[in-house]
């Protein structure tokens, strides 16, 4: 029997806002517990919520993003349970009438196929807070901080096909809430945490088997270890006459397994209802057109234009798009380099991004900056220097800051590319060694490295390592 | 002295006759004196109301002081008060220190009011006649076997008593109009959105509106200068400007077309009641209001309809009492279920708990449709009978209650004998329109109420009809005996 | 419509309210009764009528992302059952 994956997910995002959604109390991360949870936050008797005006600005500039209908009218709705970080006993979400519908995310898989995964929906709602279950005295602890922090909850259809799909989804969609300004997508801290929907069904079936949800898998090897043992304890149950029961399992990553978490599901009616302390959010025409004004180059029209523009490989496109940061870094460094992207993207790929992973830096961080290495690239590209030579200087720039063109000078790391002197060189080198030459001469070729070798030591390194190449060959093929 | 006017005792503080200090300590004697008897109030915050009496007096010597200036008040204890007591008359609250103030509360504040303290109540505003206390039923002033009515029982009775010139109420399904008639004063439930929610604790969200208790139309027009207006805390609050509500007081009514509803006029209704009703319908046509027949055929539903609304929303609203941040909490709970059901069997009462289950079961998979969807539905129908009678008259006329107080005891056998006595107020709170129970009279020696109905943000135009009623009448110059 | 004891029990878990038997017998018959008041409703016709949420028909009012609330963890924590290091305690969540 062979067996088809369907998985559909809903990513929640929270919000780059400066506030909660309903209340003016502060968001930054890693507070001191319950010092950012204000009487609105803890539910005290009385308050009454009031709606961010930015979070409704994310949500537009999301469904705008994504090639959604924003909803002229939507509704806040209730849903009501019990759970000690849910302060009011109810979660303000969206119902009936979410404020984004529809949508679509095109996603690329690692051979370069690309697969449009459908939306259903995206709506706002609040956070709850945070259980500590360290023990306290045989307590549990709870800090409301996060309590009421604004959410997009951004739904699929259940059209992925595999982990590698799902995980294609999720690196797509965190790049473009960043890339979007709405969310920085650091899934450890919880930013961005997303809910697995996992079901099989025979291969050509059309109705959907009964799904599982995995709850709340925040890093992407988590994903995929979750998927995959769910699919093989879905396929295991089925195979052997059993049947899927639809519920809330957790993934354990110390014991790569999923549970069950009935006891939070059971008889869960959320018994939705239109909030009545808050009235309909209305989005006009003009609010849209002010956040349109503001959408930045999305991740997909900015890989387009690398592609075009600089006639860059898939592969690198890919690279220095799924980083905003990087992107605009490259731009900037091939500007500076009077356009060389082949070299820039070389140079950042290896040695700018290698250097950095070492020192565990940002590229907002890095030590050298776009203009300087545009300047380097611009050096090997005129023959100034060589490769080689450029990386020395990189080295140095790394460890500080410096000018490039200071640099050769000071240290007459210019390379020479003047003929009769490399040919002056190279017949020394020859010269010197009679054996090698000999045998060279009598077919073996990948002695030529080791001439080549010698002349760059010979002449440390300065000479045009083309021209080297070009002239030793012929010479030594007398 | 304890039953002038806040009109006459505003006169008296300017011209010296007395001050704030002698007022209050006067109103708060009287408290400590008679209020065993009908226990109208859970908290008396004095030393407070003594400090802010003192300042109302130095201000009015420094020549700030305004037309509610030094003035003492009483706020039913669903207004959350900074530092104060605020129990919703329920022991689910009974330890709460409210960490904020109400937004109606600092508008009073603001105003230079006193305030004396915080009024018994029906617990979390569920009930007619203030048998649902935690700290006891309240009585009535007039006959202390009969009830003051209720939820704002003890607001009511305060004034009624001459306890307070004026107190603040809340009115979800009648609570202000309601004992505001049968303790024979005047109580207005303003428009939906009119006065702020903030501060004032939920018990159904859409249909909630605090509001003023006084002696008089006037004195409620002064009130509600000081309570209406733009809440930002409150996104149901409306931002329109307020009239100078005591500007058009003196207006005359002629040509105001006043609506009598058929359905309320029936055969049903106490002869007694609908006699001195039709009096008033007189005088108010001696003064050239003219009177025409509407009708709101839908109005029989609106205790089914707010049956459904109100204890769905207060099901969610009070999921909030968990033991977990403030209020009760069961002793040593085993578990997380432990404290949850027995904090909440515990902190509330029955007829809480009665609406928690019946709201719950509104809103429940698969009775969602049949319960609250078509209680909503119903709601717009009640409110488009309003707004086509709206379109051939001015205000609406009807009485606030069938008959008088009912001894205390005799309905809370049967919940629903008591949700029957709701019938002229509730569709009122439904529309979200404005409604004042005026004195109009005694019924076997107890009073009852009319009460006016206004379009949308028209309380100006209702309670122009109040004073020019009570400037033909005196009944609301009673006085019950005993105090 | 009547209901059964089973059902009130249900809603009584719902809303995390303990009932004894002889509560849930109590209540069984109030609620019943109730609902044969509320029931009422299905006198009219109403498919074609859209439920009505608030009286006026105007939009959520958008407040503006500024930090407008300080810090009063003290003061809050003052009234709570149960806090330590600065935690609402409850009996052991176990997820």
């Amino acid at each position: 029997m062979e067996w088809e994956t369907v998985i559909g997910l809903e990513v929640h995002a929270q919000l780059l806002t400066k506030t909660k959604i309903f209340s003016g109390a502060p968001t930054q991360f890693g507070a001191e517990p319950n010092t950012q949870a204000c009487a609105i936050d803890l539910g005290m008797p009385g308050v009454l919520p009031v709606l961010n005006a930015t979070a409704v600005n994310m949500a537009i500039k999301f469904g705008l993003a994504v090639g959604a209908t924003i909803q002229k009218e939507s509704i806040f709705a209730r849903k009501n349970y019990f759970y000690p970080d849910l302060p009011k006993g109810y979660q303000i979400s969206q119902f009936e009438l979410p404020v984004v519908s529809g949508g679509h995310l095109d996603i690329t898989l690692e051979d370069g196929v690309t697969k449009r995964v459908n939306l259903t929906r995206a709506h706002l709602e609040e956070d709850a807070g945070k259980s500590l279950h360290e023990d306290f005295n045989g307590s549990s602890g709870i800090d409301l901080n996060r309590a009421g922090t604004p959410l997009l909850e951004i739904v699929s259809e259940p059209e992925m096909r595999s982990a590698r799909e799902a995980i294609a989804y999720v690196k797509t969609l965190h790049t473009l809430v960043r890339y979007l300004g709405i969310c920085d997508g650091n899934m450890q801290e919880g930013s961005l945490r997303c809910d697995v929907n996992v079901s099989v069904r025979p291969l050509g079936q059309t109705k959907f088997g009964t799904r599982a949800e995995l709850k709340n898998i925040n890093s992407f090897r988590f994903i995929e270890r979750a998927i995959h043992y769910e699919v093989e304890r879905q396929i295991s149950i089925l195979e052997s006459g059993g049947s899927i029961i639809q519920e809330t399992r957790l993934y354990d990553p110390d014991k790569n397994e999923t549970r069950s978490m009935r006891s939070k599901e059971e008889a869960n009616d959320y018994r939705y209802f239109p909030d009545p302390d808050l009235l309909p959010l209305r989005i006009t025409e003009e609010m849209i057109l002010q956040v349109s004004a503001q959408l930045p180059e999305l991740p997909q029209q900015k890989r387009e234009r690398f592609i075009k523009d600089y006639e860059l490989s898939d592969y690198d496109a890919n690279l220095l798009v799924s980083n905003q940061d990087l992107a605009n870094f490259f731009e900037a460094t091939v500007k500076a380099s009077h356009h060389q992207p082949k070299l820039a993207v070389n140079w950042i790929s290896s040695e700018l991004l290698g250097a950095l992973n070492k020192a565990s830096l940002d590229i907002t961080e890095s030590p050298v900056s776009a203009e300087t290495l545009g300047k380097l690239v611009l050096r090997i590209a005129d023959h100034t220097i060589s490769g080689k030579i450029a990386k020395t200087i990189f080295e140095a720039l790394w460890q500080q800051a410096g000018d490039v063109d200071e640099i050769i000078e000071k240290r007459g790391l210019k390379q020479v590319t003047d003929t009769s002197a490399i040919e002056t060189l190279i017949d020394q080198v020859i010269t010197a060694n009679p054996t090698q030459t000999a045998e060279y001469r009598a077919g073996k070729d990948r002695l030529f490295g080791y001439f080549v070798g010698q002349v760059m030591k010979a002449s440390g390194g300065k000479f045009n390592p083309d021209q080297v190449n070009v002239i030793l060959k012929q010479k030594l093929q007398g | 002295m304890h039953y002038k006017t806040i009109a006459q005792l505003a006169n008296d503080l300017k011209n010296k006759v007395i001050s704030s200090v002698e007022l209050t300590q006067h109103f708060l004697q009287r408290i400590r004196q008679h209020d065993q008897k009908l226990n109208s109030f859970i908290t008396l915050t004095e030393e407070a109301a003594l400090i802010t009496a003192k300042k109302a007096d130095a201000a009015r010597a420094q020549g700030f002081a305004r037309p509610l200036t030094g003035i003492p008040l009483a706020h039913k204890d669903i207004f959350c008060t900074d530092g104060i007591k605020t129990s919703c008359g329920s022991k689910m609250l009974d330890k709460f220190i409210a960490p904020y103030d109400a937004t109606v509360v600092q508008q009073f504040n603001q105003a230079g009011m006193v305030m004396l303290g915080k009024t018994n109540m029906d617990e979390f505003a569920m009930g007619s006649s203030n048998e649902n206390s935690f700290y006891g039923p309240v009585k009535n002033p007039w006959h202390l076997d009969y009830v003051p009515g209720g939820s704002s029982g003890g607001s009511a009775a305060a004034v009624a008593a001459g306890f307070a010139p004026a107190s603040t109420g809340t009115d979800t399904g009648g609570s202000i109009r309601q004992p505001a008639a049968l303790c024979g004063i005047t109580g207005l439930k303003p428009t939906y959105g009119r006065v702020s929610r903030y501060g004032m604790i939920a018990f159904a969200s859409s249909l909630d509106q605090g509001g003023p208790f006084a002696r008089t139309a006037e004195d409620v027009a002064l009130l509600m200068n000081a309570m209406a207006g733009f809440d930002p805390k409150d996104s149901t609050s409306i931002d329109c400007p307020v009239p100078d509500y005591t500007a058009t007081l003196n207006h005359p009514i002629k040509g105001l077309k006043i609506g009598l509803p058929k359905e309320y006029f029936s055969e049903g209704l106490n002869p007694a009641v609908q006699k001195l009703i039709q009096d008033a319908i007189k005088i108010y046509e001696a003064q050239g209001a003219i009177i025409k027949e509407v009708a709101l055929p839908h109005t029989h539903l609106s205790g089914p309809a707010y049956y459904v609304l109100a204890p769905a929303e207060c099901s969610s609203n009070l999921a909030r009492y968990d033991g977990v941040r403030f209020g009760y909490r069961c002793e040593n709970p085993v578990n997380l279920e432990d404290l949850y059901k027995r904090t909440r069997s515990e902190g509330f009462g029955m007829e809480v708990k009665r609406r928690i289950l019946i709201g719950t079961y509104a809103l429940s998979a698969g009775f969602y449709d049949a319960y609250y969807r078509k209680a909503q539905q119903i709601r717009r129908l009640i409110r488009d009978d309003f707004t086509q009678a709206f379109a051939s008259v001015d205000v609406i006329l009807s009485p606030t209650v069938p008959a008088p107080a009912f001894k205390c005891g005799e309905k809370a056998k049967d919940p629903l004998t008591m949700y029957l006595s709701d019938i002229y107020t509730i569709a009122v709170n439904l529309a979200g329109l404005p409604g004042l129970s005026l004195p109009a009279g005694f019924v076997d020696g107890l009073p009852i109420g009319m009460q006016l109905i206004g379009k949308l943000f028209d309380e100006s135009t209702i309670l122009n009809l109040g004073h020019c009623y009570q400037q033909h009448t005196d009944w609301h110059t009673r006085t019950p005996g005993g105090f | 419509m009547s209901l059964t004891p089973e059902a009130v029990k249900k809603i009584a878990h719902l809303a995390r309210i303990e009932l004894s038997e002889a509560d849930v017998a109590h209540y069984t018959t109030q609620l019943s009764s109730i609902l044969g008041f509320v029931e009422q409703m299905n006198a009219v016709d109403t498919s074609k009528v859209a439920p009505l949420s608030h009286s006026f028909d105007m939009p959520q009012r958008l407040r503006a992302d500024v930090v407008d609330e300080e810090n009063q963890r003290d003061k809050y924590q003052q009234i709570a059952p149960a806090v330590m290091a600065g935690l609402y305690l409850v009996p052991q969540v176990i997820e």
